[in-house]
């Protein structure tokens, strides 16, 4: 039996990785995900986990040494945000191309330049080529759900692919919720042993790992790594359809509310679909036919079945809690365009870059996007790429 | 590096399919299958007549291109001598000096 219980994002991550009880924990400190290694280390020291927890001396340390963990053949796991993540970020490459199931608790923080400790989504946006599955997490329920399922998806013989299960720094991280918290037993069932086929450990077979590739080699390496995070997308709805069977609750690549009708669609990733959520229901009862999509699965990216989900909508805004800076409107924002492109023509789209270190997105901002993608529709003119939320001369 | 070998039989013609998950190298002993000895830029040459086979220099090479046969050194392995001359540094005999990157046996 479920229970409810009240905790934060990073004691909810912190609660599944106890009941996870993975073998290695490497991790530095960094606001917000902090919290995480500190709530692990009080585990260890009461006992309640058998983790081997490494305090290293940076970011960078704490990829390698769950590299060589996981190269070893055990689970390994750590936690990060911002400038951790991006000390990490050649390690990321390391991990995944070492095709290691190494899970990360990301919480999002936007990238340093200038130094913030809010959320965004530029530092896992910066890593959204490395190689890794990338899933995102409304809430603390999601978050701790998305934990239970990454190990699984990870370490799945099809993917051997790193997983980052990515929430929002403060908004979720820190915020109480009420979720539903699963027994013990269950999850170490539903989670189950991992035994790596190849380890370095195993004297009876001595391998390896990471060697250099050269030209003739390195395209092909990739190649596996495609073929990996291909497989990786129904691996990804497998585990989602066993854990809704096991603990009720259901997830897909993405969350689509009220979208049977929707004309006017928004498509948003993490907290802020909360938000959007709030205005939709405000303007269904006014009559507007107004959705929103909440993408869960970032990497693999879910091209065709967004293609799909947005066929009926007259228009679409894409959300972008970062801004690459590419000139070219925000990650996400590109990306879903070049999905629709050619699959369904008709939708009019306007990307919008918001919510940038921290800043706050209300339910009249959700209103005013609907008002544009409705004024789009009419015939008026709006931008390709429009930034919400800041203070700007008119 | 087209040879049967304990990494099964990958070579440069090898489908992506037939390259090992991470391209994890399966089996200890496979840069024997690498010549790396062509990015030599000098050569060592040994002098058997002033070699006292005293086994100084086979343990500090670092490509362990040296080799030992019944406790005695051979010429060098060509194929995998970097030609960093460590060990005509060690040799207390002057028995191994450096030439020029064509000189001496050729792999
Ligand atoms: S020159 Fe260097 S690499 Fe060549 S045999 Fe001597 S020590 Fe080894
Ligand atoms: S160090 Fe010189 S003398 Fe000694 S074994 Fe080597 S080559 Fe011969």
């Amino acid at each position: 039996m479920s229970k409810k219980d009240r905790m934060s994002g990073n004691q909810a991550i912190a609660l599944a990785i106890r009941q996870i009880d993975p073998d290695v924990i490497a991790a530095f400190p960094i606001t917000p995900s902090t919290e995480i290694p500190q709530y692990v280390s009080a585990f260890k020291a009461d006992g309640l986990i058998s983790t081997e927890f490494i305090t290293v001396e940076s970011e960078h340390s704490a990829m390698s040494a769950c590299i060589g963990a996981s190269a070893a053949g055990v689970r390994a796991m750590t936690a990060t945000s911002s400038a951790g993540m991006a000390l990490m970020y050649e390690m990321l490459y390391v991990a995944s191309s070492d095709r290691l199931p190494i899970v990360m608790a990301a919480v999002n923080r936007a990238l340093t330049g200038p130094i913030n400790i809010n959320a965004d989504h530029s530092d896992s946006m910066g890593a959204n080529n490395s190689g890794w599955i990338q899933i995102y997490s409304e809430d603390a329920q999601e978050a701790y759900d998305n934990m239970l399922m990454a190990h699984r998806i990870a370490e799945h013989e099809k993917v051997m692919l790193p997983v980052m299960i990515c929430q929002d720094g403060f908004i979720t991280s820190h915020g109480i919720e009420n979720i539903e918290v699963e027994e013990d037993s269950l999850v170490k069932n539903f989670v189950g042993e991992y035994h790596p086929k190849k380890h370095l450990l195993n004297p009876k077979e001595i391998i390896g790992v990471g060697p250099y590739s050269i030209s003739a080699y390195y395209y092909e390496m990739k190649m596996g790594q495609f073929h990996a995070m291909e497989n990786a997308r129904k691996v990804i709805l497998d585990v989602s359809a066993d854990f809704e069977k096991t603990f009720g609750r259901k997830y897909g690549f993405f969350e689509e509310y009220r979208m049977e009708d929707a004309e006017f669609a928004v498509l948003v990733m993490s907290s802020s679909a909360g938000t959007g959520k709030d205005a939709v229901d405000a303007l269904r009862e006014k009559g507007v036919k107004a959705g929103l999509v909440k993408l869960r699965v970032y990497r693999p990216f879910p091209a065709a079945e967004l293609a799909e989900a947005f066929k009926g909508v007259k228009a679409l805004a894409i959300m972008d809690k970062c801004d690459g800076l590419s000139g070219n409107g925000g990650p996400l924002g590109a990306e879903v365009r070049a999905a629709l492109y050619g699959k369904t023509d008709g939708i009019k789209t306007i990307n919008y870059v918001f919510g940038l270190g921290g800043r706050d997105i209300h339910v009249k901002d959700f209103f005013g996007i609907y008002d544009d993608l409705e004024a789009l529709v009419k015939g008026e003119s709006r931008p390709d790429c429009k930034h919400i939320g800041v203070r700007e001369k008119r | 590096m087209a040879k049967e070998n304990s990494m099964g039989n990958i070579h440069e013609k090898s489908p992506w399919q037939d390259i090992t998950e991470g391209g994890f190298v399966y089996g200890p002993g496979n840069s024997v299958y690498f010549n790396t000895g062509d990015w030599r830029v000098r050569t060592p040459k040994w002098d058997p007549e002033k070699c006292r086979q005293c086994l100084l220099c086979f343990p500090v090479c670092p490509d362990s291109s040296i080799p030992v046969l019944e406790s005695k050194r051979q010429d060098f392995d060509f194929g995998h001598c970097k030609g960093c001359a460590i060990c005509a540094q060690v040799c207390p005999f002057g028995a191994i000096t450096m030439g020029d990157a064509g000189e001496g046996a050729d792999e």
